[in-house]
């Protein structure tokens, strides 16, 4: 599946969650969603974005989808036991391309031998889903998407070479300033 | 050393929410305290580079956090301190515990943390405080509230 084949199937099960997206996807999901609940993270520190949900939900009390690339999520396991044990309604889909795609194609150090499904029930996650193809996930969503967090969603997606970083709809501490208002922080 | 029960119920009673922290030997005396005090929320993390991330989560949803590390911790959170505080912009306060210091005040080790940590808060351009040895948990909260007056990033060392 590519990852907008993905993140369009996310689209259709999202409800009124908020949706952290990074690198590939931060570029695609605008064009689906682009309401306050919607935080494309440009630019990002790669690895932050299951913190930055998790702050977001125990804040609010409301779920929150992060969209993680799996270099991203190998640049930060840890938050994997963080998530776990933190418990809140995180919804952590690592979207898997085996590649650095932002930066060209070059494949991360664990292509091929990492079980990320392992990763996430090693750390403490209870509920955990794998979804190879875009049948699967087409067919599974509603149910992995349903429930209490946490929960962690393991997608294999096609990796593109030749991508350049994307760039999010509007500056980030304006993004925050339109998410903190949907929120209704003052 | 700062008494734990004054720090958290100082920091409580100032409007904060959470701590989110790696503890170090002298934080970790306030472990107590931190995760027993009404109204104030402890949150464990596995990195320092993920409580930047999840206090600035924390902030965006309208909640009052302080992110609590040592010095080594500082050192590794680099990029993420560097996103949260200047690309996105969260005026976090920061308690940094620094091994050593005493000391390497006295020139009795040879740990280099002292000698590199608020060298490189002003290389990332962090407002730092050093609270001197005899500091007390007041000291601290009403570094807390200068924080919250002046409304930007600011740093407080605790000299170990």
């Amino acid at each position: 599946m590519t990852q907008l084949e993905a993140m369009e199937i996310l689209a259709r099960h999202r409800g009124e969650r908020i949706v952290i997206t990074t690198m590939t996807t931060a570029g695609i999901w605008p064009a689906l969603s682009d309401t306050g609940l919607d935080l494309p993270y440009l630019p990002s520190s790669m690895g932050q974005a299951p913190g930055l949900g998790l702050g977001l939900a125990l804040a609010t009390g409301r779920g929150v989808i992060v969209v993680n690339g799996d270099g991203c999520m190998l640049m930060n396991l840890g938050s994997l036991v963080t998530l776990a044990n933190n418990p809140a309604d995180v919804f952590l889909i690592i979207m898997d391309n085996a590649l650095f795609e932002v930066t060209g194609g070059q494949p991360h150090a664990g292509v091929g031998n990492t079980d990320f499904a392992q990763l996430a029930r090693g750390a403490g996650f209870s509920r955990v889903y794998t979804f190879p193809s875009f049948a699967d996930w087409k067919d599974g969503a509603a149910e992995a998407l349903a429930g209490p967090g946490p929960v962690c969603l393991w997608l294999k997606v096609e990796g593109r070479l030749g991508q350049k970083t994307p760039k999010g709809p509007r500056p980030i501490p304006e993004q925050i300033a339109r998410m903190r208002q949907a929120l209704g922080v003052k | 050393m700062l008494e734990g029960q004054a720090v958290a119920a100082g920091l409580r009673d100032a409007g904060v929410t959470h701590v989110i922290w790696i503890p170090d030997s002298e934080l970790g005396t306030w472990n107590e305290a931190l995760s027993s005090t009404e109204g104030l929320a402890l949150v464990r993390v596995c990195r320092a580079g993920e409580a930047f991330a999840i206090a600035a989560g924390l902030w965006i949803g309208g909640k009052k956090p302080v992110v609590m590390i040592q010095c080594t911790g500082l050192f590794e959170a680099g990029d993420a301190l560097r996103n949260v505080l200047h690309d996105l912009k969260i005026p976090l306060f920061v308690v940094v515990g620094v091994r050593s210091w005493r000391a390497h005040q006295e020139g009795k080790t040879a740990d280099n943390c002292p000698v590199f940590t608020e060298p490189i808060l002003n290389a990332w351009q962090i407002p730092t405080t050093l609270l001197p040895l005899d500091a007390t948990a007041e000291d601290l909260i009403a570094e807390y509230r200068r924080h919250l007056d002046d409304g930007g990033p600011h740093a407080v060392l605790l000299p170990e």
